[in-house]
């Protein structure tokens, strides 16, 4: 039980995705820009991520079996564009409330690095199936996590007037994004 | 839409429409690959490869495939091409397949393949959708070679492997990392800015520009706040 506790962590702090590890930048600096986007965008992807998972990991053991592992990039990204289209029918369908809340981020989903990133790095680190699924879910815990903390900094900084013009827009978010990826450096180290 | 020159189409990803400086998309490879010249090169020309191969046959597919299924369609075409890339480096260039790593594969979702799919190639001819594929491809790669350069001078002293500044004074390494990754690009992006005449250009935000449906939601409906995923 202690592994998986270690291995949320892990993916939270150290090994943050979009501060450490440059996965799911685009929504990253995109949808902070206040704290509900933020929040429903991290919850979403975080659910998209351990679904994902839970479906390529055995899809990945297939493929070995039968000597074409090969396929992996083809395979994994049409199955998460299906799975998240399926998704978004089912919530449409029963879970009105949820849909509304969410499902707006679902079709940008696809095409965000962070879930196929997960997929293959649990491949790729050779975790087992229920360390896959932790492995994920840590994933967008990090990811929701940052995202507050990003929209948390950027409801601050709505006045622009006192910054360089060059600086106005984009690169200020990048520096921010620098200053928290460095603070989260400190955390390098917890575990080895 | 004007008609544009061959050239202008060429020179458009260059600078004018330089996909991460000026669209702000396919940010996480810049971040990623641009650690070392050797690098952000080897991303950029597999990134390239697979923008123009890509373009070529989505251009061709153009009047075939239906309108309403047409992003899983782009989406396999450009899966297949960054497999065969992907197969290819590993097979020829192993040293650069175990640096870029993950980022590999991650071609497969890098916003601008999918963002060019869409917002010329299923609407311009094979040849000025091939040329697009190149102008973007030299825009991106010129962008991770001069981030690369920054970062591994500072950061190592180095440049392509040849020692430069590292007689004179110590690598920051922290330049290589996370932290100087995110702080070069804002420098970069700022200077563009900074030197770029139009001065009405400048994003405030992430516009629906680069975004894959930009086209199903003219309202920004679908996009909260014009994220690019």
């Amino acid at each position: 039980m202690i592994k998986y506790v270690i291995i949320i962590i892990s993916m939270v702090l150290v090994n943050n995705y979009p501060l450490a590890q440059f996965l799911g930048i685009c929504p990253f600096l995109g949808v902070s820009k206040d704290m509900d986007s933020a929040t429903g965008m991290g919850i979403a992807v975080t659910f998209v991520m351990v679904l994902a998972t839970a479906v390529t990991w055995p899809i990945q053991q297939l493929l070995n079996s039968q000597g074409i592992g090969y396929l992996q990039t083809v395979v994994f990204i049409l199955v998460i564009a299906a799975l998240v289209q399926l998704i978004e029918m089912f919530m449409k369908k029963n879970m009105v409330g949820l849909y509304k809340s969410l499902g707006i981020y679902l079709p940008l989903i696809t095409t965000n690095c962070a879930v196929l990133g997960v997929c293959i790095s649990n491949i790729d680190s050779g975790y087992n199936y229920p360390q896959s699924l932790f492995n994920a879910f840590g994933a967008g815990l990090g990811f929701l996590f940052a995202m507050i903390i990003m929209a948390g900094v950027r409801s601050k900084l709505v006045d622009q007037s006192r910054i360089p013009k060059s600086f106005q827009g984009v690169p200020i978010i990048l520096i921010t994004a620098a200053i928290m990826s460095l603070s989260f450096m400190g955390f390098g180290g917890m575990f080895s | 839409m004007e008609k544009k020159s061959k050239l202008a189409i060429l020179a458009n990803g260059l600078i004018k429409e330089n996909p991460v400086l000026v669209l702000v998309i396919g940010t996480c490879p810049t971040l990623a690959t641009s650690t070392s010249v050797t690098n952000g090169f080897g991303m950029g020309i597999s990134a390239m490869a697979v923008l123009v191969c890509s373009n070529i046959v989505i251009s061709m597919l153009r009047k075939i495939i239906p309108d309403s299924v047409r992003i899983p369609c782009y989406i396999t075409v450009i899966a297949g091409f960054v497999t065969i890339v992907q197969l290819v480096v590993k097979a020829f260039a192993p040293a650069l397949d175990k640096s870029l790593g993950l980022y590999l594969p991650l071609i497969v979702v890098n916003c601008i393949i999918l963002g060019r799919a869409e917002m010329f190639a299923n609407k311009n001819s094979i040849f000025d959708s091939a040329l697009d594929g190149i102008g973007m491809g030299l825009g991106f790669t010129l962008t991770l070679v001069v981030m690369g350069s920054i970062r591994e001078l500072l950061g190592s002293g180095t440049w392509c492997g040849i020692p430069v500044l590292s007689r004179i004074m110590p690598g920051m390494s922290i330049m290589t990392l996370v932290p100087g990754g995110f702080f070069v690009y804002a420098i970069v992006m700022a200077f563009v800015h900074y030197i770029t005449t139009d001065k009405s250009k400048i994003k405030d935000g992430f516009g629906c520009d680069g975004c894959a449906s930009a086209d199903e939601c003219s309202d920004g409906s679908a996009c909260v706040k014009g994220e690019v995923a």
